[in-house]
């Protein structure tokens, strides 16, 4: 059961202006996505390791890609995030199995670093249904001003046997963040959290 | 003259490897350059308008080498565009129009050989509106592996008083083209037509 791609799509989106206020520089998001064939569509499995090392071999393309289209270097990237969503042949589980065991650690090393937990969410679903991509500080979950999330959606996926994998990265916070808490210049990114 | 306010950009590239048939050696992208700029004319009727155009053609353009860029930056590998634009509440259809020009221009301008018109389409929608942006080959209408059409839309855009402009270019046929008619390698390449 090997890793079979039917499409993968990367955004990327820029905040320029918001309330009148210019953002300098623009805050950036980018979000790439893969769509895959559900290896266990219409089956239960006790085992989900295929799913899992699917997973890992995800995190990494879809991280790498993420960097790239935000033409960074892996460490200047500031926050993350994960999501999947299974189409109606699968079961949530197999969501979990992709983003949970092993999809973080190729994804901490396309951003370097990455002590925070990899916020994420998961959900059934079909073509068109909107998709939210949690997004945190990578280094440091309190930091407050990178809380934020970012939408995907695809109007032809994911079919019945298929799921949708999506990995965000930025290389900033909200565009006008001002309701205080740890900030970026004072996190210390020790022990994921502050 | 009214300025040009851009408050957000998205870009966003698909890859399609297959769709459920066998996976051809080329595989297609789709590439489309959003932008969202304030509607100077949101909230009232404005006969003149048309002077926009010659404002909104610097935009154009960027996006043009956007979406290239974002596709690798050949030039070559560009086979099919399309445009559209979409106008926030407070404004009218005719607003949307004004992409004709510019969003025409700036890609025929970059792409060579690009004799056919660019197809496109427009509405007035709230954030959140999905656009289906019709593609055609840049060369020549009528070749039947190239309609397309690749849906768009950003969940905070446009605002009421905002308009959404879209370049698509794309790099092959459907996936998996195989209802005849003009073929690629067929075409005359005079009129853009055929």
């Amino acid at each position: 059961m090997t890793l079979n791609i039917r499409k993968t799509a990367v955004w990327v989106e820029e905040t320029l202006t918001e309330m009148g206020k210019s953002i300098d520089p623009p805050t950036r998001k980018a979000v790439a996505v893969a769509v895959i064939a559900n290896p266990f569509a219409d089956q239960y499995a006790d085992d989900l390791t295929p799913l899992m090392d699917i997973g890992a071999e995800l995190g990494a393309m879809l991280g790498d890609r993420c960097v790239a289209a935000l033409g960074i270097a892996p460490e200047a990237a500031e926050s993350y995030g994960k999501a999947a969503m299974v189409g109606e042949n699968g079961e949530l589980e197999h969501a979990a199995a992709i983003l949970h065991p092993k999809l973080g650690a190729p994804l901490r090393k396309a951003v370097e670093k990455g002590a925070a937990l990899v916020p994420s969410s998961k959900k059934m679903g079909g073509p068109g249904q909107d998709l939210d991509v949690p997004l945190g500080h990578k280094d440091a979950a309190y930091v407050r001003s990178h809380f934020d999330g970012v939408e995907v959606r695809m109007n032809d996926a994911p079919r019945r046997n298929e799921i949708l994998v999506a990995v965000a990265v930025t290389d900033s916070g909200r565009p006008l963040p001002r309701v205080g808490g740890l900030e970026h210049a004072d996190a210390e990114g020790k022990d994921g959290l502050r | 003259m009214p300025k040009v306010i851009l408050r957000k950009t998205m870009t966003l590239v698909e890859e399609i490897r297959h769709e459920f048939g066998p996976p051809p050696d080329k595989q297609l992208q789709r590439c489309a350059a959003i932008a969202v700029i304030k509607n100077p004319y949101a909230g009232n009727y404005h006969a003149d308008i048309e002077a926009f155009m010659e404002d909104l053609k610097p935009l154009g353009l960027k996006m043009a080498h956007k979406a290239l860029a974002a596709l690798g930056g050949d030039k070559a590998m560009v086979e099919g565009y399309g445009k559209g634009s979409i106008v926030g509440v407070d404004g009218e259809l005719e607003h949307g129009a004004l992409w004709h020009v510019p969003g025409g221009y700036a890609m025929r301008e970059l792409l060579d050989n690009a004799a056919s018109i660019v197809p496109s389409t427009k509405k007035v929608g709230v954030a959140g509106a999905r656009l289906d942006v019709p593609i055609t080959h840049i060369n020549a209408s009528y070749v039947r592996s190239h309609f397309d059409a690749m849906e768009v839309g950003l969940n905070d855009a446009p605002r009421a008083d905002e308009l959404v402009f879209v370049l698509v270019m794309t790099t092959s046929a459907r996936i998996h083209a195989r209802v005849g008619g003009l073929a690629a390698h067929d075409i005359v390449g005079k009129d853009g037509l055929r």
